[in-house]
């Protein structure tokens, strides 16, 4: 009897034993796999959602509030003419290969983001950049062609972290950061492993020692592992009505924040019949996008009548301008020659928010006499291959994750297929603005445009359903920049 | 034989009414169902059985009674040209082998062996990628599943009818093999035969159900009680309902197919009905 008793308290005694250290490694789900980990090179969100501030750092980086924050610049002056920006760098900051990180890297890492044979997602960041100077180490001077009222903010985004020379070429495969966390593996359709950085410049930053990213597209698979605990959060939770069953367990934290995506169902606007814009008027007109929120996201998510973020001060409510009127819509399509019916399709990929949304705008179109087929692609390789790329394709949808990118509409070859000068003049205008007031007013004028024009459908902001281990702190509840920063991840006990 | 051919059983009765039924839906559903199928009705979402329609609605708050009445049709719509095709391919392929036996006999069995190592699943995935997945990709999935499976139970029986003496005589006096296969072979492997499609049938629409489930069969928004079952897995806390009604639908169907092949047999199959005689 006592024997038992005491073999019974040392199986205790090594069960508990763990738990009384708290817990240095995190597993993080994500519903995506990144297609490579150099978010410098290639738009997918699931690169950034990987390396951003983990792995990678800017000059500068965006914190949990949507700020600008010194990261490897650790000061910087801006010239009364808004031309030049002189930026003073952290000392002693090394490569997880070993090398110093240096004013050099800087100019290198800039100047590869802006070669003409550069696949950067995002180059209109460093379009105004007329030359960088590096008169020291720890210095480094921009010079603009023309002000650019968005520049330190783009300075943030993963497509600007610093790179070094000597390692940029294998930074897909094998990245190469400044960051706290090293990359250590990477298992193809399963996970990435990342370690603590023992040589990190903020000294005793992190508490983490292992941070693995795992990869499950599945809704129901999501669910799962957060409950068996092989993941320790799911920051975005592809299933909105199973969240709900984890606001009621309190073992774990279920966080409804905001993001910066909006979704979107695309037009080919160059092709026929979405060249007609009442054709796309009349296709927003069917779209009741309360019923859609309701529907493909159980509620959670608000309607968008442009393409701007709810959170950015600049935001103007448009959803009435071309509001949910069915005849409205049937009146348009008569008027532009379709009123017997019209037969589109819509390329959607797997994710749950765009299968459902486009299974109910199919249905909603339907009652309008528009014929929507559901053609469901693959996300991110076959539907960068066939409609970001080809633009093959009539209707798709998709989130568009990253903050202020109203531009995109501006673009020449994006996959819109979108002309409109007036809207490119005042993009551009826009961008030289680096007066606040003037500039947001001028970013509501676009929005008016984009709303009266209805280029794509724009459907409702996808909001950030977070759902965690309750003894995990330090993990972001909304997402003002796309990411899975963990450097301030800790456990509690 | 003294009064009728068919002797009634209990698997018969009772899968024959299964049957009935599902082929009755699915043909009701063509003319009629409670409400429009495709529509949804956000406001009405995910409401239990009764509450709104027979067996309350889904999470677009379509009505479920009409999903699965048209999703019976499109069950049906695949399974059955699926089967035939599978059938008439093999079935032509076993009365060759046991006319002519021999080396093409050999070819034509290994051959079956080798389509049949490939799960209908992964046919449906290969078929799929050459002329896109949907449902005609379904169909001939099902079939090229289903062509071994007649080669050989047809082989089988043909070869017991080529050892009969009235054959060897017609052989004798030098009538044509296909002429034997045609008007002598085939009548009496009917039975066989039409057990063995209603046994396929049950599979077929399982396999389909399967398919769909997988995104490779119906596409949305017509309903399919594969991808009802898909769709409802996510709510399954919440609302039950959605993931039993397509899941009974699927199992009466295929038991009804099941137990109407198992009567059939008894029924009709000649070396049952020697022994009892």
């Amino acid at each position: 009897m006592s024997k038992r008793f005491l073999a019974a308290a040392l199986l205790f005694s090594v069960s508990i034993a763990p738990a009384l250290a708290a817990k240095t490694s995190l597993v993080i789900g994500m519903p995506i796999e990144p297609p490579g980990l150099d978010p410098t090179i290639a738009a997918p969100v699931a690169i950034r959602e990987v390396t951003w501030a983990n792995l990678y750092e800017g000059l500068v980086r965006i914190d949990r509030d949507g700020r600008v924050q010194p990261l490897l610049a650790k000061s910087w002056d801006i010239s009364p003419d808004g031309l030049t920006y002189t930026f003073r760098l952290q000392p002693g900051v090394k490569f997880h290969d070993g090398t110093a990180f240096d004013s050099a890297d800087v100019k290198f890492a800039f100047d590869r983001a802006r070669a003409p044979t550069s696949t950067n997602a995002q180059k209109q960041i460093f379009a105004p950049i007329d030359t960088i100077e590096t008169p020291d180490p720890l210095t480094v001077v921009i010079k603009l062609k023309e002000p650019s009222g968005n520049f330190l903010y783009y300075l943030g985004w993963g497509d600007a972290v610093v790179v070094a020379p000597e390692t940029a070429e294998n930074n897909k495969a094998n990245p190469v950061g400044t960051g706290p966390f090293k990359f250590k593996s990477w298992t193809r359709g399963d996970k990435v492993e990342l370690v603590r950085n023992a040589d990190y410049w903020q000294k005793d930053k992190t508490k983490l020692e292992s941070v693995t990213f795992r990869f499950i597209s599945d809704p129901q698979a999501q669910v799962a592992a957060l409950r068996a605990g092989d993941v320790d959060a799911f920051p975005n939770l592809g299933a909105p009505e199973l969240f709900t069953e984890f606001k009621k367990d309190a073992r774990f934290k279920a966080v409804v924040g905001n993001t910066e995506g909006e979704i979107v169902a695309g037009m080919n606007n160059a092709k026929k019949p979405f060249d007609d814009v009442r054709v796309r008027r009349a296709l927003m007109h069917a779209i009741d996008r309360m019923a859609l929120v309701e529907g493909a996201y159980s509620g959670y998510g608000q309607p968008i009548g442009g393409f701007f973020s709810p959170n950015h001060p600049a935001f103007v409510d448009l959803t009435r301008v071309v509001p949910y009127d069915p005849a409205k819509a049937k009146a348009l399509l008569a008027e532009a020659g379709y009123g017997k019916g019209l037969s589109i399709t819509i390329k959607v990929p797997q994710m749950a928010y765009a299968s459902r949304s486009a299974e109910l705008l199919s249905a909603m179109l339907a009652e309008v006499g528009v014929e929507m087929k559901i053609i469901p692609t693959e996300f991110p390789a076959k539907w960068i291959e066939e409609v970001f790329k080809a633009k093959d394709y009539d209707v798709t949808i998709v989130a568009h994750a990253e903050p202020l990118d109203i531009d995109i509409f501006a673009r020449d070859n994006y996959y819109f297929n979108y002309k409109n000068d007036k809207f490119k003049a005042l993009i551009a205008d826009i961008a030289k603005t680096t007066d606040e007031k003037m500039r947001f007013a001028k970013y509501g004028e676009a929005q008016k445009i984009l709303a009266e024009d209805v280029p794509a459908l724009f459907l409702f902001q996808l909001p950030k359903l977070g759902v965690w281990n309750a003894k995990l702190k330090g993990l972001w509840e909304n997402s003002p920049i796309p990411s899975n920063d963990v450097t301030d991840a800790s456990w509690s006990d | 034989m003294k009064r009728s051919s068919l002797r009634w059983n209990t698997a018969l009765i009772v899968g024959g009414i299964l049957t009935a039924l599902l082929i009755v839906t699915a043909l009701l559903s063509l003319v009629w169902t409670p409400e429009v199928p495709t529509r949804v009705r956000i406001a009405l979402r995910l409401k239990a059985p009764l509450e709104a329609g027979l067996l309350g609605t889904d999470h677009f708050g379509r009505d479920v009674t009409s999903l699965l009445m048209v999703g019976a049709w499109n069950s049906l719509a695949i399974a059955w040209p699926a089967v035939l095709l599978g059938a008439a391919i093999g079935t032509a392929i076993g009365c060759a082998a046991a006319a002519w036996k021999g080396i093409a006999d050999e070819i034509a069995m290994r051959a079956s062996d080798v389509i049949f190592a490939f799960p209908a699943v992964l046919s449906a995935i290969m078929i799929g990628a050459l002329v896109g997945s949907g449902p005609l990709a379904a169909v001939l999935a099902i079939a090229v599943f289903n062509i071994p499976v007649f080669a050989r139970v047809t082989r089988g029986v043909a070869l017991q009818i080529w050892t009969l003496d009235y054959i060897a005589a017609a052989r004798a006096i030098g009538k044509h093999p296909l002429k034997i296969t045609l008007e002598d072979v085939l009548p009496n492997i009917a039975g066989s035969l039409i057990v063995q499609v209603t046994i396929q049938l049950a599979l077929a629409i399982l396999t389909e159900a399967g398919l769909s489930y997988l995104g490779l069969g119906v596409r949305p928004p017509n309903p399919s009680w594969g991808r009802m079952l898909s769709d409802a897995q996510t709510y399954l806390s919440q609302a039950p309902h959605l993931a039993i009604a397509p899941g009974i639908a699927i199992a009466l169907s295929v038991l009804g197919l099941n137990l109407l092949g198992d009567g059939l047999r008894d029924a009709l199959d000649p070396t049952l009905r020697g022994r009892e005689g």
